[in-house]
């Protein structure tokens, strides 16, 4: 009986527990639920996914309303990958958090920051499982307006976490806002919110003004979210000002929900057929991508504070993962979904060690990188690991995601692309090594005692260092979901 | 040009006006003034669209709510703005350009009022047809809003909870413990003495008119929420902010705010022990119709409680903030 | 292009009009609450957006009056609007508070003088400076 149910538990566990936290005395009380709920949500994206790949497309209709007069949830391998990384993430992030919060965050807000990493959470399910456009609109918006209180919670370390929260909070709510008026735009030609309906209804309209200009909008909405130079201006001082947990849980879950978003408008709702399709991909996503590749790996060179730098690194990873939507065939979304998931790792491992740095100096500049090879020798050696993932070395995920980048951009024969991906990979091993140099050749800065990280953040680190070797020598999960989501979001069979 | 046309011209062209003198008003008092004007001419406007519900809660929130927080932001902060330095040539041209592509996108649009767009062809019939039978209540809009888009509404529930829940995490730990003559009330003045006295009766009887009539008429969860907590803001603003304090604790109000998202999404809840989907109200009552009406007055209880705990607490946050302001200080 | 086309338009034409005031409002300007009067300013000109094309010529508001003839307007723009409405105030709360408390943390609310604090702070003299006291 409950299983007939698992695709609105997803979301409803999370949303049930959030007011519920609230009724938590002790924050300790607030971080066991928030536990409880990351690993049954793991639980359950694992059983939708197995689901997927055995069934094919899911459908869920609340109230039993069937759609389009009410909503409908629709699950296939493009959203079921993206909920077992968010619930995947949670789970490794919340023991990290535990001790990280504890140390960053003012004590009589420590109970009420898991309720609103619940909202977040929910929030970030909730966008992604939905097949309403509206829907995906009102769950955005739960996941946004929890992110910059997030934020803004790291002003007790420093107080540009405020004005961070505030610039996120007004480009995130343009973003959101053009969003509404192309969900509006493409109401008022078809009558229908549902995405797949919409699927239906906006080919048989035809070559239509209003139809381009909703296209637009959303993709210049859903890009705001999604960082998409040059619209990343707000993404950089938030990564590098929240709390530690919340810049590990916001860099590999918010920005790949939003890339899952742009991926089931351009491909599922408009569809390859729809008439500015080839050109907008090929002519507007694909330089945007190219610019944000090499303009962000150069600025992420000369950062000082390496939150920052990794900050500017994540738009560039970001950059790969439209370059890969950007070339529009199976190969091209294949590395594009693989990215998504891989980045969700390493980028995780990598601000997962910065935390432990900033947990032991108070802060995560390149003056605290200094000596601590000798200093906290397993967090920099995690950071080395996430390091190397993030340039593409072989037995890492970033390798995988890279060859396949390569290979999409050679099938469709545009080689000069792939030299550009690798060059990029080299702006990486740049900003890498300054780090990597500062940690093992420099000595520490005088007056630095402080000792490794404790096992509480050293465990999630290395677990999802580990996930990332791992991915990288069997990735054959990895890639098989990857490949049946392009195939259902290309409309292809398999 | 008939007068319907007409009317919707002035109004437009009204808020225009508005919108172009917030632009550039520095004194930041009349700016806010102007958009609660701009609010309440929407909600103007909105009627004469036929939105009703929407002009209610535009006016209740826009007008009310949003205008009261600003006005006690601006207590804690500035008076005017600065003049501006630099030029705002590109601001000016991508704002231009967007509002050329919107206008573009106007031109393949059905017209204004066009009864056979797609919009009242496609899924809205089956609305105004079937409502009548699968739900039995008179105000459409409250039955796509509760029922049909039931989810939709418990996520709108959510986003109050997350902001009642945010401005607790931002501002909570800068309120003040109140310590005597701390803030200064007015009730010296002895017309608002009397006439809050008078007003706050009838204001929370219509708050639960509002609330329980929105299957009837206009009216609806939050337009009762947001009139609710008016009454105890008025009384908090005119009384002072301890005996509000008094009378309903913050830590009394912060657990109403969890009890409505709880209570909305425990009648989803029920809906599984009977074996249907996720806020299927039938399974409430013997029949579909008299399932559905249960189903629609819990939710909405449970969004006017949230709606109206969050507005208090978040009064709350905003006027316990230090410091505070004599009425010769404006 | 008729006169009837022009009438049918203008609605819309005016709510842009008035989309991009809020918008230009938001960018343009530096002082922290402005930038969020203009937000709302653009958010709420949307919702006009939305409403106008839920209009029907001749109809009422979407309340069953029993008459069986009657023409109602569309309810599904008012049902989605209503959810935006209640997005835009949560937003504007939250808002307003950050607002609040980088006036605790900066004492001003005018984005060039923060800029300035933070350049000095940035390029200047060290430590990080903390927030404001509790």
């Amino acid at each position: 009986m409950i299983a007939a149910h698992l695709p609105i538990l997803q979301v409803v566990i999370p949303l049930i527990a959030a007011p519920l936290s609230v009724f938590c005395r002790r924050p300790a009380l607030a971080w066991w639920l928030a536990m409880l709920v990351s690993v049954v949500s793991l639980y359950i994206s694992i059983a939708l996914l197995d689901r997927v790949l055995d069934q094919g497309t899911l459908s869920y209709v609340l109230g039993n309303w069937a759609a389009p007069w009410g909503i409908e949830y629709r699950i296939d391998a493009a959203n079921a990958i993206v909920l077992l990384i968010i619930s995947g993430i949670s789970t490794a992030v919340l023991p990290y958090t535990r001790v990280s919060i504890a140390k960053e965050v003012e004590a009589h807000n420590q109970g009420l920051f898991y309720t609103c990493y619940l909202l977040c959470f929910t929030g970030l399910l909730g966008m992604v499982i939905t097949g309403d456009a509206f829907n995906a609109f009102v769950f955005l918006e739960i996941s946004s307006l929890s992110t910059y209180v997030l934020v803004a919670l790291g002003a007790r370390q420093d107080r540009r976490a405020l004005t961070a929260a505030y610039t996120y909070l007004i480009m995130g709510t343009i973003g959101a806002t053009f969003f509404v008026i192309g969900v509006g735009l493409l109401y008022m030609m078809t009558g229908t919110l549902n995405m797949a309906d919409l699927a239906q209804r906006i080919p048989a309209i035809g070559a239509n003004r209003t139809l381009v200009v909703a296209f637009a909008f959303i993709v210049t909405g859903i890009g705001l979210k999604l960082a998409l130079f040059p619209m990343h201006l707000w993404l950089p001082n938030a990564y590098a000002f929240a709390p530690s947990a919340v810049t590990v849980f916001l860099a590999a879950t918010a920005t790949k929900a939003a890339v899952y978003l742009l991926l089931r408008f351009l491909f599922t709702v408009f569809g390859t057929d729809f008439h500015i399709f080839g050109p907008a991909l090929s002519y507007l996503l694909l330089p945007l991508a190219v610019l944000a590749m090499f303009a962000a790996s150069t600025v992420a060179i000369f950062q000082v504070d390496i939150k920052r730098m990794l900050a500017y690194s994540s738009i560039a990873q970001l950059g790969y993962m439209v370059l890969g939507i950007s070339l529009g065939t199976v190969t091209g979304l294949t590395a594009a979904i693989i990215h998504l998931f891989n980045h969700a790792l390493m980028k995780g491992a990598l601000f997962m060690a910065l935390g432990a740095v900033v947990y032991r100096f108070g802060g995560a500049g390149i003056d605290q990188m200094r000596g601590l090879g000798r200093l906290m020798p397993w967090t920099m050696a995690a950071f080395v690991v996430g390091g190397l993932s993030l340039i593409g070395v072989p037995l890492t995920v970033g390798f995988i995601s890279k060859w396949y980048l390569i290979a999409g951009a050679l099938e469709s024969g545009l080689w000069p692309l792939a030299i550009l991906v690798v060059a990029s990979s080299l702006l990486a091993v740049i900003y890498i090594w300054r780090v990597v140099e500062a940690a093992y050749l420099d000595e520490p800065a005088a007056g630095a005692t402080a000792g490794e990280a404790p096992a509480a953040l050293l465990i999630p680190t290395w677990m999802l260092v580990g996930a990332n070797v791992y991915f990288g020598i069997d990735a054959g999960l990895t890639t098989h979901v990857a490949e049946q989501a392009a195939h259902v979001l290309l409309g292809s069979a398999t | 040009m008939t007068i319907a046309n007409f009317i919707d011209m002035a109004f437009l062209v009204f808020l225009g006006i508005t919108a172009f003198a917030i632009l550039k008003l520095r004194a930041l008092f009349a700016v806010v003034m102007l958009s609660s004007v701009f609010s309440l001419v929407s909600a103007g406007l909105l009627v004469h669209l036929d939105a009703v519900d929407v002009a209610f809660t535009e006016a209740a929130v826009g007008a009310g709510i949003s205008t009261v927080l600003m006005l006690a932001t601006l207590a804690l902060t500035a008076r005017r703005e600065k003049a501006p330095t630099r030029t705002h040539a590109v601001p000016l041209i991508v704002v231009f350009l967007t509002g050329l592509a919107l206008v573009y996108g106007t031109l393949d649009m059905p017209r204004f009022g066009d009864p056979q767009a797609p919009v009242h062809t496609h899924v809205a019939p089956k609305y105004i047809n079937d409502t009548e039978k699968e739900i039995g209540m008179p105000n459409i809009v409250t039955a796509v809003l509760a029922s049909y888009r039931g989810f939709d509404t418990l996520g709108e529930v959510t986003v109050i909870f997350t902001a009642g829940i945010g401005v607790l995490l931002l501002l909570a730990a800068s309120i003040r413990e109140p310590d005597g003559l701390r803030i200064q009330t007015m009730d010296h003045h002895l017309v608002l003495r009397v006439v809050t006295k008078v007003l706050i009766g009838p204001i929370l009887l219509f708050a639960l008119y509002v609330q329980f009539h929105g299957d009837y008429g206009p009216g609806g969860g939050f337009q009762a929420g947001v009139i609710f907590a008016a009454a105890f803001i008025i009384y908090a603003l005119v009384f002072g902010l301890e005996n509000a304090r008094a009378a309903v604790p913050g830590q009394a109000v912060r657990v109403l705010v969890a009890c409505g998202v709880l209570l909305y999404g425990g009648v989803g809840v029920v809906s599984f022990l009977f074996g249907e989907n996720y806020l299927n109200y039938s399974v409430l009552g013997s029949t579909q119709v008299s399932g559905q009406h249960l189903g629609i007055i819990l939710v909405e209880f449970g969004v006017g409680l949230t709606v109206a705990a969050v507005m208090v607490s978040t009064f709350y946050a905003f006027a316990g903030q230090n410091p505070p302001i004599g009425d010769e200080d404006w | 292009m008729g006169g009837s086309d022009f009438l049918g338009l203008f609605n819309y034409w005016i709510v842009i009009v008035l989309m991009m005031l809020g918008l230009y409002t938001v960018v343009s300007r530096g002082n922290l609450v402005k930038k969020i009067i203009g937000l709302n300013i653009f958010q709420t000109s949307v919702f006009l957006l939305y409403i106008s094309m839920g209009k029907v010529a001749g109809g009422t508001a979407p309340i069953l009056t029993g008459d069986p003839k009657e023409v109602y307007s569309n309810p599904l723009p008012h049902v989605l609007i209503l959810t935006a409405i209640v997005v835009g105030v949560a937003t504007t709360a939250l808002g307003l508070a950050l607002v609040v408390r980088i006036k605790n943390a900066y004492d001003s609310i005018e984005e060039d003088e923060i800029q300035a604090a933070d350049d000095e702070m940035e390029f200047g003299v060290e430590p990080a400076a903390k927030d404001g006291p509790p």
